[in-house]
């Protein structure tokens, strides 16, 4: 119990003092999952809507394939990631393992599935009939889309939500692509995890309070996004 | 049209961002390590002076020996510092390495609870020890990572002719030291461990020194230089910058008083230009 109000004390002491490495780490970990978090709704979005309004044999599995992505284990995909990123590897010309790249690349294939496989939820639960009836109001194809985006706005941004909040806590890919590297691929995951593993329990608390807060103050945003009154 | 859309998209980003594919890449040097020399924060003090001293950015992959000689193997690092004498020798005689060099060493510990159920403080013999853990079945917490403590906790195992397979009290964990000395401490194990991960972490763990002094528990960390004719992607000049920076004078000099302030005693033993048989005596 001791240690989590050395924790605490020690959280609150890293902001405060403005601590250069932990401030590193924190933006480190919100331009790369944010990075990683806007390809996939850009990727997911797009894709999950295209099948969710489109008929084609087959569709049942794609849709499955989708729902079993969304649950990606983060480790598998840093596996995999690293294998075509190594130097003799297929990727290996683009040289990127152990960078900040590298890691919104990994991060980027955890969080597709999870917007795709929401957003294809999203939109098949509007009534079929409204997608005729915006036709029928002379709307062209391209207007109906962006209609119904609108319309799923709100389990559309629990998607943003759940895409973000997979990849900003996960670790298994960040640390074996970015490789935990000190002032250039270490986010707050990676760091806990080395922390605790040095036994600096304290730092690691400290570290994942700060974690915790910012998730917080971002779906605070989204949420505040999310829950405005709809316009009429 | 959607996927060119996409991947024009992608780029932007990444351009924007400020991260671009294979920023700095000639400067840069991979250097794949055991645990031991992170968690005990050794290189957090000589890597910015080698950074500052040469302009080369190291990339640091602290995984077990066992794996950072693998990357080697692939081509994957260009210069390692490892604890696994055999393995390193297996990796030179392959052809895989060049200009293998002695850096320092510490030593192995046998650890465990105060309570020492299977009475084995204060022996000189470490296979002695290990052989009354086994006849006590008391509970012994095992890397089982391939790491250079791994192979050297198995070294002992066969030389005292026990078999640790599949018996209840032997338990793999599959961790670095720190961790695995966690675990330990938690569920009362004895385990092996190198000094420098036990001294940095003592102040957390419940476990005393039971077995130390054993000529078998040296713990000698090398430096390699990846064979760039088995694969011509790796950073020659880089590993070879390196390998000599960790056998210069001021930095083995750095390596002796590490550690001092913290803990009382110096972590490592720097040993450069020293011949391996003769380290213990």
């Amino acid at each position: 119990m001791e240690l989590i109000f050395e924790g605490i004390k020690k959280a609150f002491w890293l902001v405060v003092t403005f601590d250069p490495e932990v401030i590193g780490i924190t933006l480190l970990s919100l331009e790369v999952s944010g990075i990683a978090t806007l390809i996939s709704l850009l990727i997911g979005i797009s894709t999950g809507v295209a099948i969710a309004l489109s008929r084609f044999p087959g569709k049942k599995i794609v849709v499955s394939l989708i729902n079993t992505g969304m649950g990606l284990p983060p480790v598998v995909v840093g596996l995999f990631v690293t294998i075509f990123l190594w130097r003799n590897g297929p990727l290996g010309f683009l040289e990127i393992l152990y960078t900040p790249t590298a890691m919104i690349f990994a991060q980027a294939v955890i969080a597709t599935p999870i917007v795709m496989g929401i957003t294809l939820a999203a939109i098949q639960q509007l009534p079929p009939k409204l997608r005729l009836q915006i036709l029928a109001l002379g709307a062209t194809r391209l207007q109906m889309v962006w209609i119904l985006i609108k319309e799923a706005r709100l389990p559309l941004l629990a998607a943003v939500m759940a895409g973000f909040g997979g990849v900003i806590s996960e670790v298994g890919a960040s640390i074996m692509v970015g490789g935990n590297i000190k002032g250039y691929s270490r986010v707050l995951t990676t760091a806990t995890v080395m922390e605790t593993s040095r036994g600096n329990f304290d730092i690691a608390i400290a570290l994942g309070i700060i974690l915790l807060l910012m998730a917080y103050l971002i779906n605070l945003v989204l949420t505040h996004i999310q829950q405005r009154e709809r316009p009429r | 049209m959607t996927p060119i859309l996409l991947s024009f998209g992608i780029f932007t980003l990444l351009f924007f961002s400020g991260i671009t594919p294979g920023d700095a890449q000639p400067k840069t040097i991979i250097l794949a390590t055991t645990t031991s020399t992170q968690d005990s924060g050794l290189l957090d003090v000589l890597l910015p002076i080698f950074e500052k001293k040469t302009g080369y950015f190291v990339k640091t992959i602290a995984v077990g020996s066992g794996q950072a000689m693998a990357m080697g193997q692939k081509g994957e690092a260009d210069v390692l510092l490892v604890h696994s004498p055999d393995a390193e020798k297996k990796f030179m005689a392959e052809g895989y390495g060049i200009n293998r060099r002695l850096v320092m060493h510490n030593d192995f510990i046998v650890v465990g609870p105060a309570e020492d159920p299977a009475k084995i403080k204060g022996l000189k013999s470490s296979q002695e020890a290990f052989k009354r853990v086994a006849s006590a079945k008391a509970l012994f917490v095992s890397r089982g990572d391939n790491s250079g403590t791994d192979a050297k906790e198995k070294t002992i195992w066969k030389a005292s002719g026990i078999k640790t397979e599949g018996e209840k009290w032997y338990q793999q964990t599959g961790l670095g030291m720190g961790q695995t000395l966690n675990v330990a401490a938690e569920k009362k194990g004895y385990t092996l461990a190198d000094r420098g991960t036990y001294l940095a972490m003592k102040k957390n763990l419940n476990l005393d020194i039971l077995v130390e002094g054993d000529a078998i528990l040296l713990n000698i960390y090398h430096v390699i230089e990846v064979n760039p004719a088995k694969w011509p992607k790796v950073n020659t000049g880089g590993a070879k910058a390196f390998s000599d920076f960790m056998v210069f004078r001021e930095t083995q000099d750095i390596i002796k008083t590490f550690g001092v302030d913290k803990f009382g005693s110096p972590l490592f033993f720097p040993d450069a230009g020293k011949k391996e048989d003769d380290l213990g005596k």
